[in-house]
């Protein structure tokens, strides 16, 4: 079957290249721009695979070019890194086939175009790592037994699959900002493919707001990168971060894109989610941050979007504006969220309100309960911490 | 193509709807005619009859489909189509006011 093999050549590329990065980086030190590096090693890869095939180098619709060269994004340099250009999307487009079930598509696009390990993707679902391997498993079936093509859709198609491609970029950025096991907090080759595939869907389609919202959340958020962790490797809370040091111009570019996404109505989540970041990025210290806007945003975005994350988030940003008190009162629904049992933040934030109370001994219980839900160092020490602050 | 509908609302919709269906069908065929490779309507559940093995391996015959669903299999066309999406724009094209169309590849032995 073409497509299987397809898939799986691709699989194989992506997994080659990490293979290839973790050897090679143990011996030579991580360099400077590992996403960069990945991507140089993943093509590299997949063209002697196309080389190998000769059917696949036929050149698709420009499908791609003429919109890049028109956003003036840099075009890629050579024909061949064009092939990978359109065959990256074709995969995208093909993990990301409406015939396929959401949390499938998503699973397929982060195993099949990023080479996460099964294990990561289970943890960035919030599911155990066998379930998370059947779900792979059956969706690869199905894309071979029913027939689902592996091309690049139309134009006229490209719109209606958008969203379900958005949601995978997004759940892609999150597992590169904080991978979810690890001594490093984030995983810059994950976000930065993210980031350069967001900028590529929003140069296919500029007036979608759903892209420009999605792109727009991504700049803002990444737009903190350099300060999230201290020099010691402590991470650093939002209140603790040096905002001079936020990256400006992701700034700039991501609060002129929320504009844009924002004109529609009603608001798609992406954008509201990039307007909460904007609010954040435009206040010039922790103690002017606009929490009454912000809990505005997340009313609506409860409504757009019925997330217990949201929900959660909605919980500590009511905390911040009306008292630790408050905070955990909007908290107290979310405990008995199957979605959230394993999620470290619930315990955590409910130990952060429990410590600004003064119930210490009630805080550290949380925080062990956190501890006990996250695999990242960074976190954990983070959380160590706090819990080392409240003994006497 | 398992093509399932609401036979109460169906039948509610009288000469009119039926007509309606039937002219469906036909300009389905029409425009597929190449696709197609068979298809036939069924008579209503009413007229099923199922036949069941038990756990000691006995048959029973008992009156009615095999399951009670309010949306029943009503017919079936046995398309060919290259991939999937083609697959897919042939089904939206089939007649279901009342109910679904499934798109189930054929099993083929080797």
């Amino acid at each position: 079957m073409r497509v299987t093999r397809d898939i799986d050549s691709a699989e194989e590329c992506a997994q080659d290249a990490f293979a290839v990065a973790l050897s090679r980086w143990s011996t030579e030190g991580v360099p400077d721009r590992p996403g960069a590096w990945l991507t140089t090693v993943a093509r590299r890869r997949a063209l002697d695979v196309v080389r190998r095939e000769a059917g696949l180098r036929r050149r698709l619709p420009l499908l791609v070019d003429a919109p890049l060269s028109a956003a003036g994004v840099e075009a890629p340099p050579e024909v061949d890194d064009d092939v990978i250009e359109d065959d990256r999307l074709r995969l995208i487009c093909t993990c990301c086939h409406p015939a396929l079930a959401p949390e499938a598509q998503v699973a397929l696009t982060l195993r099949l175009l990023c080479g996460l390990t099964t294990a990561e993707v289970a943890r960035a679902f919030l599911v155990s790592e066998s379930t998370m391997a059947a779900r792979i498993t059956r969706a690869k079936q199905k894309i071979a037994v029913a027939g689902i093509p592996y091309r690049v859709p139309t134009a006229g198609e490209l719109p209606e699959r958008v969203a379900a491609v958005l949601d995978v970029v997004h759940l892609l950025f999150t597992t590169g900002h904080t991978a979810p096991a690890g001594q490093s907090l984030s995983r810059r080759d994950l976000a930065e493919r993210a980031i350069d595939l967001a900028r590529m869907l929003h140069a296919l389609l500029p007036d979608n707001a759903d892209v420009a919202g999605l792109f727009a959340l991504l700049l803002l958020t990444d737009a903190r990168r350099e300060t999230r962790v201290g020099a010691d490797g402590r991470l650093l809370l939002l209140e603790e971060q040096d905002r001079h040091r936020w990256d400006r111009s992701s700034i700039d570019e991501g609060v002129a894109l929320v504009r844009v996404a924002l004109r529609r109505r009603p608001p798609g989540r992406y954008a509201l989610q990039a307007a909460i970041a904007a609010v954040h990025c435009e206040a010039p210290t922790w103690t002017d941050t606009d929490w009454r806007e912000i809990v505005a945003l997340y009313d609506i975005l409860v409504d757009v979007w019925p997330s217990p994350v949201v929900a959660l988030n909605r919980a500590v940003a009511i905390g911040m504006r009306d008292g630790p008190a408050a905070g955990l009162d909007a908290l107290r629904p979310l405990e008995a969220e199957p979605q959230l049992s394993s999620y470290a933040y619930l315990p955590a934030s409910r130990a952060d309100f429990l410590r600004r109370l003064g119930r210490l001994a009630e805080a550290s219980s949380a925080y062990e309960e956190a501890l006990a839900r996250t695999d990242n160092e960074v976190e954990r020490e983070f959380l160590r911490a706090r819990l080392r602050s409240l003994s006497p | 193509m398992l093509i399932y509908g609401d036979e109460a609302a169906i039948a509610k919709g009288g000469d009119e709807l039926e007509s309606q269906i039937m002219k469906g069908h036909m300009a389905f065929a029409e425009s597929n005619g190449e696709k197609l490779r068979g298809g036939h309507a069924l008579q209503s559940v009413s007229t099923a009859t199922t036949v069941r093995s038990g756990a000691d391996g006995a048959l029973t015959v008992t009156d009615g489909p095999f399951a009670e669903t309010k949306e029943a299999l009503g017919g079936f066309y046995m398309v060919e189509a290259a991939d999937l999406d083609e697959a897919i724009a042939i089904a939206k094209q089939v007649p279901a006011p009342h109910g679904a169309i499934e798109v189930r590849p054929v099993r083929v032995f080797d």
